[in-house]
């Protein structure tokens, strides 16, 4: 076939690298933390230095269980720890302690949602547990590197996917998943600024039709999802140029470049990796009984899917509505709490997806850290379809709570904001408009009853907000058509 | 006076009975390193001023390998690649041992990163033995073992991979023991081969072994590999009573190689447990000619690994590279590597490497590691039919310096005795049981099961009192 | 049975810079040990399983609980180099 219109099928498998939120670090006592000022927290252990041992921190294998389990993996029974020998000087022993043939978990799968609707099934190769290294920083100026060893043993969850995506969207769709899966988990912040959580990709392509898997290169240094998505598309298109013209792909390992918004081959470290893995002798193994592995499993809390298929059938709400609500389990929870305040679960839904998730994305803060409180929320839900206030007055409300923490009802009173329903009040108002306004009122009396609207907006302003549209519409009508 | 040849059991009598105080005990030690030491260089560094406590437990002047940390004092493996090294924190025998007292006299000398069994490979120069100063004292605790023969220590630390505690002993005329593996916590030692290293005790007698033992055995949180066992009081152990115990002889020992002096030193030793009422069985051991075998590849693979994070980067030894070969950084690594390193050390983490890398893994790791199951259950099974088992320590006495140096197979091979031990992970002792023509000293080793080092205080004790 | 360049390459795996003279007599003496070592051949392994601990010890765990650490300086006075509290290295170029 012509090479230049020669289909390509893209092929796409992640690695995942998820920093594990315990207290301390993998292999010792000290504080798995960031953020704090360079060499602060370290210990003989996690600098490697000559003489000290590793002790494999609980919560961790716990934390590895929880993972596998939720990925639909098959925990192992029997686990161990190997080395991995490389040198670097962010690794101070010269080797990594992980696991390369009986990691925790294997044989799993995610279920991705995609644009269209339809999820996708992604399959997880194996997730395997071991430590992070420390970090290097750059140093142009004086000609060299430093090396900070605070996150030298932080604990790391590698979660390596089979081949099973197509696309970059593919991709994005599996990590959207699999980053809230992990939230759910409450196992780590997947926080990829911070490096909680990193990607890399295997990539390659083959023409359509064709079942061996072609070259790969891996990709690695992409920051975000973004990035993941722009990385692939980048090289997808470099593969098949290269392909077109008659070029072979070479495995290799390329660093994307954000500012370029391209990907560039790490010739100097293309050394044979010959990690010489053996068992690590200073750990011993690990059995986990099928009792642990039951007693994991039944605390799992609910995972997305489960949440979003049951708040939907539940609530009756939609799709759309019940998949925003449980990207973050936190939002859905509080959804939850309103629910049982006030009946009206669509509305409430609206003001959580709406003006809320506004908020919360502005100021990148959890909702349990907004000063509004489902009570406080429901309340001010329940004026406006009282009518006490208008929609658009229960926005300001809501601003104003999510600034002073103020209940809904003491803001109304204060600020006089309750909506006037008063006949008297309102009839003078109504005669005003008509006098003002024969034009629309002709109109009106012709059979254009949409115009009743402008007359509405128009008393509205005059009240500056506080009356009653319906009220006043009954009113317009009542006077005008006489009905 | 001279309590530095006394031992210790001797010299804290004394204390007790207020004839001696712990510091005439270290005076006088320190008396004999000024005199000796030119001559025998049992250490690498002698620490200033140690302090003394009085009312200690145990106030015992105490040589320490120079591999097993001590908080700020310099700490090398004798390799010129930690140089300056002090590390940050104590070994947790060493927090024993300060906990009950112990005197630090130093750091003993020992082979570079514990490679070898003559202590000739210490970047700090030879030691010698203290019974003939043109002999190796052994190795590769041969700084520790020379240190307690030349009574430039009453009590020495040494480390035991494959007889380097036992076999500088039997060379140096005093007691060595490697305890069962798992018995005493390496958090602090730094590491040769992992799964086969253990602190022990080098001392002038059974019962000094027994003292220090009850020091530095229990389970340590910062060991995985260390067992939670109570710990006996050792010293409960030393009876003169060996009735009943049998105790079997492995044919596989006692064939070519041996030294005949040693041999008969060995079965003059026998003749007299089995005067005492002990009974013996000629046993087989039918995978000892694999032990050299297996011991090198699985040793050397660890090693290669726990030794890689010398590179120049963090402590010790850097060495800048004038000029570029590959990159600055890999430049770094490899100079000070070949600088920093001695040649046995290169040849063993070469081998290690290779025995690891892609494409031998399962030719040569795997293997050894299968083989080695294979040489446990030879002890599993003999300790079935027996209490313990009796054989020489060194095939030979202690050799000329320099003898072995060109030839490091014959080096290795030097270990045959006691290597089993290292890789089954059973208990072993070496104690004097006479002497050579030349006046060297020849040593008995006996391996019992795994925590039953009880068994060799006592028929040690048993042997001591009666030759 | 092992040659120069086998022994160049694990040279280059172990970060050890060899000269040619070493180059020559390490292949030597590793040719002898390995020749030794073939022994091992003899013998028929494969229903052995391997033993890489000689204790039947498992599951030995910490638990999830914060020790001190050690304060910049304190780590940093091991260090061959240091700059406002790093440990510094030559520059890696990537």
């Amino acid at each position: 076939m012509n090479q230049q219109t020669q289909q390509f099928e893209t092929v796409i498998g992640l690695e995942v690298h998820l920093q594990l939120d315990t207290k301390t670090k993998i292999f010792c006592g000290c504080a798995n933390a960031f953020g704090h000022e360079p060499n602060t927290l370290t210990c003989p252990v996690c600098l490697g230095l000559p003489g000290s041992l590793p002790v494999f921190n609980k919560q961790v294998l716990e934390y590895g269980i929880k993972i596998g389990l939720a990925l639909n993996c098959t925990v192992s029974s029997f686990i161990k720890f190997d080395r991995k020998n490389y040198y670097y000087p962010d690794l101070p022993k010269a080797y990594q302690i992980s696991q390369y043939d009986m990691p925790v978990a294997r044989n799993g799968f995610i279920m991705a949602p995609s644009q269209n609707g339809e999820s996708k099934k992604i399959r997880i190769h194996r997730a395997h547990l071991e430590e992070d290294a420390g970090k290097l920083i750059h140093d142009d100026a004086a000609n060299c590197s430093l090396v900070d060893y605070n996150r030298t043993g932080t604990p790391l969850m590698e979660i390596v996917s089979e081949p099973d995506m197509h696309s970059p969207q593919d991709a994005y769709e599996y990590l959207q998943m699999l980053k809230l899966t992990l939230q759910y988990l409450n196992v780590s912040d997947c926080d990829m600024e911070k490096g909680s959580l990193r990607c890399d990709a295997n990539i390659s392509i083959r023409p359509v039709g064709q079942t061996n898997l072609g070259t790969k290169t891996e990709i690695k240094n992409m920051n975000s999802f973004k990035a993941v998505k722009e990385a692939l598309s980048y090289e997808i298109g470099r593969q098949e140029s290269v392909v077109r013209s008659g070029g072979v792909i070479v495995q290799e390992t390329r660093l994307w470049d954000e500012n370029k918004q391209m990907t560039f081959s790490m010739r100097s470290k293309e050394e044979a990796h010959d990690y010489r893995y053996f068992p690590e002798p200073d750990l011993v193994p690990f059995t986990v009984s099928e009792q642990k592995i039951e007693e994991i499993k039944t605390a799992l809390p609910e995972l997305p899917l489960q949440k979003q298929a049951r708040i939907k059938e539940r609530y009756r709400l939609n799709d759309y509505d019940s998949f925003i609500l449980v990207q973050d389990p936190l939002v859905a929870g509080f959804f939850e709490e309103c629910v049982t305040l006030y009946p009206d679960a669509k509305k409430i839904c609206n003001w959580i997806t709406g003006p809320v998730l506004q908020e919360l994305n502005a100021k990148k803060v959890p909702i349990t850290e907004l000063k509004l409180s489902p009570k406080n929320l429901t309340t001010l839900i329940q004026k406006v379809e009282e009518g006490v206030v208008s929609n658009l007055v229960g926005k300001d409300i809501l601003k104003n709570i999510l600034e002073t923490g103020q209940d809904a009802g003491d803001i109304i009173q204060s600020q006089g904001l309750a909506q006037v329903s008063d006949d008297g009040a309102l009839l003078k108002i109504v005669d005003e408009l008509i006098k003002e306004n024969e034009k629309v009122v002709g109109q009106i009396k012709a059979g254009e009853e949409k115009a009743i609207g402008f007359l509405v907006g128009q008393g509205m302003k005059k009240m500056q907000g506080k009356a009653n549209p319906k009220k006043i519409t009954e009113l317009l009508k009542r006077r005008i058509l006489d009905v | 006076m001279t309590p530095n040849t006394l031992t210790a059991h001797a010299i804290l009598d004394l204390i007790k009975q207020k004839k001696l105080s712990a510091k005439d005990v270290f005076a006088s030690v320190s008396a004999q390193i000024q005199k000796t030491e030119k001559d025998v260089h049992a250490y690498a560094t002698i620490f200033d001023a140690p302090q003394i406590q009085e009312n200690a437990a145990v106030p015992i002047p105490i040589a320490i390998k120079d591999n097993i940390c001590i908080k700020g004092e310099l700490t090398t493996c004798s390799s010129q690649i930690l140089s300056g090294f002090k590390p940050p924190y104590d070994a947790t025998v060493i927090q024993k041992l300060k906990a009950s007292g112990a005197v630090f006299t130093g750091h003993a000398n020992m082979d570079e990163f514990a490679f070898g069994s003559s202590t000739e490979t210490s970047y700090y120069g030879p030691t010698r033995n203290p019974w003939n100063l043109a002999c190796v004292p052994g190795g590769s605790s041969g700084g520790s073992a020379a240190a307690v023969a030349a009574n430039e220590a009453i009590w020495a630390l040494g480390s035991d991979t494959g007889g380097s505690i036992r076999q500088p002993a039997a060379l140096c005329g005093v007691v060595g023991l490697k305890p069962t593996y798992g018995r005493v916590s390496r958090y602090g030692l730094i590491a040769f081969a992992s799964s086969l290293d253990q602190i022990g005790p080098i001392t002038k007698d059974i019962t000094d072994a027994a003292l220090l033992l009850n020091i530095i055995a229990g389970h340590d949180e910062h060991d995985s590999t260390s067992v939670d066992l109570p710990v006996p009081d050792y010293t409960k152990a030393l009876r003169n009573d060996v009735k009943g115990l049998k105790i079997g002889i492995p044919k596989e020992y006692f064939i070519e190689g041996i030294d005949p002096q040693v041999k008969k030193s060995v079965f003059d030793a026998i003749a007299i447990l089995k005067k005492c009422g002990a009974t013996f069985e000629e046993i087989s051991l039918p995978h000892t000619e694999y032990a050299v075998s297996t011991y090198y590849i699985v040793a050397t693979a660890e090693a290669s690994s726990n030794l890689a994070r010398f590179d120049g980067i963090q402590y010790g030894l850097r060495r800048k590279p004038d000029h570029i070969r590959k990159t600055p950084l890999i430049d770094l690594y490899e100079e000070t590597r070949d600088i920093g390193f001695g040649t046995e050390a290169k040849r063993r983490i070469m081998l290690g490497t290779y025995a690891l890398s892609s494409g031998y893994y399962d030719a040569y790791y795997l293997k050894g590691l299968k083989v080695r199951t294979l040489i446990k259950k030879d002890f599993d099974e003999a300790f079935k039919k027996v209490d313990a088992i009796i054989t020489p320590t060194s095939p030979t006495t202690a050799f000329k310096i320099g003898e072995k140096t060109n030839d490091p197979l014959s080096m290795y091979l030097s270990d045959i005795y006691t290597i089993s031990a290292n890789l089954s992970g059973i208990p072993a002792i070496s104690i004097p049981c006479g002497l050579s023509k030349d006046n060297l000293p020849i040593g008995l080793q006996i391996m019992a099961k795994p925590f039953d080092e009880e068994m060799l205080f006592r028929i040690g004790f048993t042997f001591e009192q009666n030759k | 049975m092992i040659s120069k360049n086998d022994v160049k390459y694990v040279a280059s795996l172990s970060r050890i810079h060899l000269k040619d003279e070493e180059v020559q007599a390490l292949t030597q003496d590793l040719e002898r040990i390995l020749g030794y070592i073939k022994n091992l051949e003899k013998l028929d392994t494969s229903h052995v399983e391997p033993t890489s601990h000689v204790l039947p010890l498992k599951n030995v765990f910490r638990e999830d609980i914060i020790k001190p650490s050690f304060s910049q300086q304190e780590a940093l006075k091991i260090s061959v180099e240091q700059q406002n509290g790093f440990f510094k290295v030559p520059k890696i170029i990537e």
